[in-house]
């Protein structure tokens, strides 16, 4: 499928680096998966040209100026629709999409359902802190309803988390999977399997905020591999989504939709279209 | 009377009814047929707001010359029923030399329409119809509009072939049987039209197309091969025209979630090097915003089409209203230079679209292309328009250079812009502002330095003569934009005939500002009337604030939905203080 390139067979994770330092916190867990985005294009085997990562606002929605991809940092919320349409474009590229929870889930809430449903064949990776780290620590659409850490919501914000996986499964997401930053290497697997994996592909990814949620430190205690295989089917995949804690990781749904589909081909030319108003 | 103030050159017909009176079916027959006599025309349409079988009007003109405005009075009405006419009354000038052809079974005539004076013919058009095996009181009332006009009804009856074909023979048949039963009976009625069709000059290929599928004509002639858009009237048409058609070149439209999804979309795709537009009406372009000041930051070239309605707000969604033009022009936050184009009639939304196209890919910027409800849903008759030389040509990166620098500054503003598949020209591009290479930078040098790039390419560009439509002579000026270029034209040649000479500038690029282009299209005039349909003076404010104008300026404006008529401008022009 995809062109021969010049550097393909040589290209290793660091070459899919940039030469620009974070911006990120010591110790954040987005510095992770940078790497392990880094390692999937490494092992997919494309050319640098060839795939595009796309981002919209937050702390994670930075990583595309750490890559040597084709990038889009956009505006708060609305990357996965500038990813559609690239990707509808251009059907021949690697798309990539990253953010947050904020921006994906609240913000970018109704694209999330629509990407879900409309299935065009793209990898979201969203990196859940449920924190907005880059405004300094407010309450995201997955923080827990007590945590009373922000002070824009000093009582906590008394209303029921979010839940991407379950969401995205009713909403028909393709493929569903969770990782955690402390685990790079899996991480770097589970991203590898979601592109290949033909439609919207979502993998929620638990990475720790240690400067506004250090007790996300303990997350690496929390977390196991999910005791189940991968299943494609969606009433079972619904009963383990909604029946979890957060911490079970691994492919969780592998869906049988087929991708959304874009004719593609010329049948006529212009004179032919401007035919139907002579009279 | 109506002889006196109506060129003679041409006819106006409204016909009105309750939902299902095939009010629009019949005015479109009336339009091709005389299309096909050899006349030029249009059609414009109101609707009340129900979704299904609301009431409906239909407001066609026709002439021995091209048709760019609706008239100030309708010479003929038909009335297929009374239902809430009221409703209709405004927009539809009757006097003492309109005709007004009803059914006496609809009841009585309205006050509102007895008071203006016009004659009343009755013509049984339910009764007859219901003789005929599948007649339709529409076709009855055509055949009358006919008769009087003056269309060869053997014409009329090849147009209604084409257009009910797809029905079956009976339908056909018995719309002719209708036809010739009601021009008979308005022969009966003794009445006449000052109008009458000449013997046909019909020379050259003629089209017939509304101002929203011109747009999505103009902008794929332009080269455009993506759309992604959320409906919205009045603007759903040209998306709906758009679909099979872009299909049938190898273009993808998609229907998106919200105009938000729609403006990143086409940001994304135009991103993957693909020409792309949207196209809503007010709120939707109000939500797409913030993403056009990201077209503009990043330098991703797009265009929206926004066919205005009436505002603020849901405001009056079904009519016609240029009160737009701010938020095109001021709308984005921070300093954002951009283009706001605008047609200024329905065959103008064919070039404005290609044009806008072209102009968005070559300077890399978005576009905001203005159109508005009385243009996108008017259909017109007119001659076919020319192919035009130009196509969008990006400036595009090639493969394998060392060093790109996606936002490199040099002397034109416009950087090479390098397409995701094209070795060694990866970058991000980011609405942050950033440094000429991307990078993201908060630092003063780097933001002046692309403020100034971004600015300096539209303002370098040379835009040629189409910036607006200049023509006439004379120390006074009517200056204006959009569809009130219509009315202000026809007035202009009104006054012309007068012994009033008077210059044209119909507006087409509003931004960037043409200030040396527009202070020589002006040069001796010593005064301006300004036209437009906004109840704020939008487009005045924005001449002062940009333009030298003459110490003599005066304004005439009105709100929608009303449209502007020749004969408000015209008296503004004669009747000066």
């Amino acid at each position: 499928m995809e062109k021969a390139s010049p550097q393909t067979q040589s290209l290793t994770a660091k070459d899919f680096k940039s030469e620009y330092k974070p911006i990120w916190c010591p110790g954040c867990g987005d510095f992770s998966v940078l790497s392990s985005i880094t390692k999937a294009l490494s092992v997919l085997g494309i050319g640098r040209e060839e795939a595009a990562v796309i981002s919209g606002i937050g702390c994670s929605s930075r990583i595309p100026a750490y890559t040597n991809v084709y990038g889009f940092h956009g505006v708060h919320g609305r990357s996965l629709a500038l990813a559609a349409g690239l990707k509808l474009a251009r059907p021949e590229l690697t798309v990539l999409v990253t953010g947050g929870d904020g921006d994906g889930f609240s913000i970018g809430g109704n694209h999330f359902l629509h990407a879900c449903r409309r299935n065009v064949d793209l990898t979201y990776i969203v990196m859940d802190n449920q924190v907005y780290g880059m405004t300094k620590g407010q309450a995201s659409p997955t923080t827990a309803p007590e945590w009373e850490g922000s002070k824009l919501t000093p009582h906590g914000t008394g209303i029921n988390p979010f839940q991407p996986l379950g969401v995205a499964l009713a909403a028909g997401a393709n493929f569903i999977a969770r990782g955690f930053s402390g685990d790079p290497n899996g991480v770097a697997k589970l991203i590898v399997d979601a592109v290949r994996h033909p439609g919207f592909s979502f993998i929620q990814i638990l990475t720790p905020c240690v400067t506004y949620r250090p007790e996300q430190r303990d997350w690496k205690n929390a977390v196991r591999k999910a005791p189940v295989e991968p299943t494609s089917d969606p009433e079972r995949a619904g009963k383990r989504l909604m029946g979890d804690d957060g911490f079970n990781l691994g492919i969780l749904y592998l869906g049988q939709r087929p991708p959304y589909h874009v004719p593609q081909g010329a049948k006529a030319g212009l004179a032919d279209i401007e035919m139907q108003f002579s009279l | 009377m109506a002889v006196e103030r109506t060129p003679p050159e041409t006819v106006t017909i409204a016909m009105t009814g309750a939902g299902g009176a095939g009010v629009v079916t019949a005015g479109q027959i009336l339009l091709e047929t005389a299309a096909a006599a050899g006349l030029f025309g249009q059609m414009a349409r109101a609707a009340g707001p129900q979704i299904r079988g609301g009431e409906s009007a239909a407001y066609i003109r026709l002439g021995t010359r091209p048709v760019m405005s609706q008239d100030d009075t309708y010479e003929i009405h038909v009335a297929f029923d009374w239902a809430n006419i009221e409703r209709f009354a405004a927009e539809l000038p009757l006097d003492g030399g309109s005709l007004v052809i009803c059914d006496p079974a609809a009841g009585e005539v309205p006050e509102v329409i007895t008071s203006t004076g016009a004659r009343i013919v009755e013509i049984p058009l339910k009764k007859m119809a219901k003789e005929i095996p599948g007649g339709r009181p529409n076709m009855i009332g055509l055949g009358a509009v006919a008769a009087l006009i003056g269309l060869p009804l053997e014409t009329m009856a090849a147009t209604l072939d084409k257009a009910l074909g797809r029905k079956g023979r009976e339908a056909v048949e018995s719309g002719i049987v209708c036809i010739r039963a009601g021009s008979a009976a308005l022969g009966e009625s003794g009445v006449r039209c000052s109008f009458k069709v000449p013997a046909s000059t019909l020379d050259g290929e003629r089209w017939n197309i509304s101002g929203n599928e011109a747009t999505g004509l103009g902008a794929i002639r332009g080269g455009l091969r993506f759309v992604a858009a959320y409906p919205i009237t009045p603007a759903t048409e040209v998306l709906e025209w758009l679909a099979p058609n872009l299909e049938k070149l190898g273009g993808v439209l998609v229907q998106a979630e919200d105009e938000l999804a729609s403006i990143n979309m086409i940001i994304g795709g135009s991103f993957g090097g693909v020409p792309s537009l949207t196209a809503t009406s007010g709120p939707g372009l109000a939500l797409m915003m913030e993403s056009i000041g990201l077209a503009v930051a990043s330098e991703v070239p797009v265009v929206i089409v926004n066919v205005m309605r009436g505002g603020p707000s849901t405001g009056i969604p079904t009519k016609s209203e240029q009160s737009d033009l701010n938020i095109a022009l001021y709308g984005l936050h921070g300093d954002a230079p951009h283009l706001v184009t605008a047609a200024n009639s329905v065959e103008d939304c064919l070039f404005t679209a290609h044009w806008s196209v072209h102009l968005a890919e070559v300077l890399q910027t978005p576009a905001i292309f203005l159109t508005d409800q009385s243009l996108g849903q008017t259909r017109t008759v007119f001659e076919r328009p020319a192919d035009l030389a130009f196509a969008g040509k990006r400036e595009i990166a090639a493969a394998g250079v060392t060093g790109y620098r996606r936002y490199a500054v040099t002397d034109s503003g416009v950087s090479p812009m390098a397409i995701p598949g094209t070795p060694g020209g990866e970058y991000v591009a980011d609405g942050l502002e950033h440094t000429p290479n991307g990078r993201p930078s908060s630092q003063s040098e780097d933001h002046l330095e692309q403020l100034e790039k971004r600015q300096r390419k539209l303002d370098n560009h040379d835009y040629g003569d189409h910036w607006a439509d200049v023509s006439g002579d004379g120390e006074v000026a009517i200056v204006t934009w959009g569809s009130s270029t219509g009315p202000s034209r026809e007035a202009r040649d009104r006054a012309r005939d007068q012994g009033l000479d008077a210059r044209l500038v119909s507006m087409r690029l509003l931004a960037p500002a043409q200030v040396e282009r527009f202070q020589a299209a002006i040069e001796g005039v010593e005064r301006v009337l300004v036209v437009e349909q906004s109840h704020s003076r939008q487009f005045f404010r924005y001449l002062r604030a940009h333009y030298d104008l003459p110490a003599e300026v005066k304004v005439f404006n009105q709100p929608g939905p009303l449209p502007i008529r020749p004969g408000q401008v015209l008296e503004a022009l004669v009747n000066w203080s």
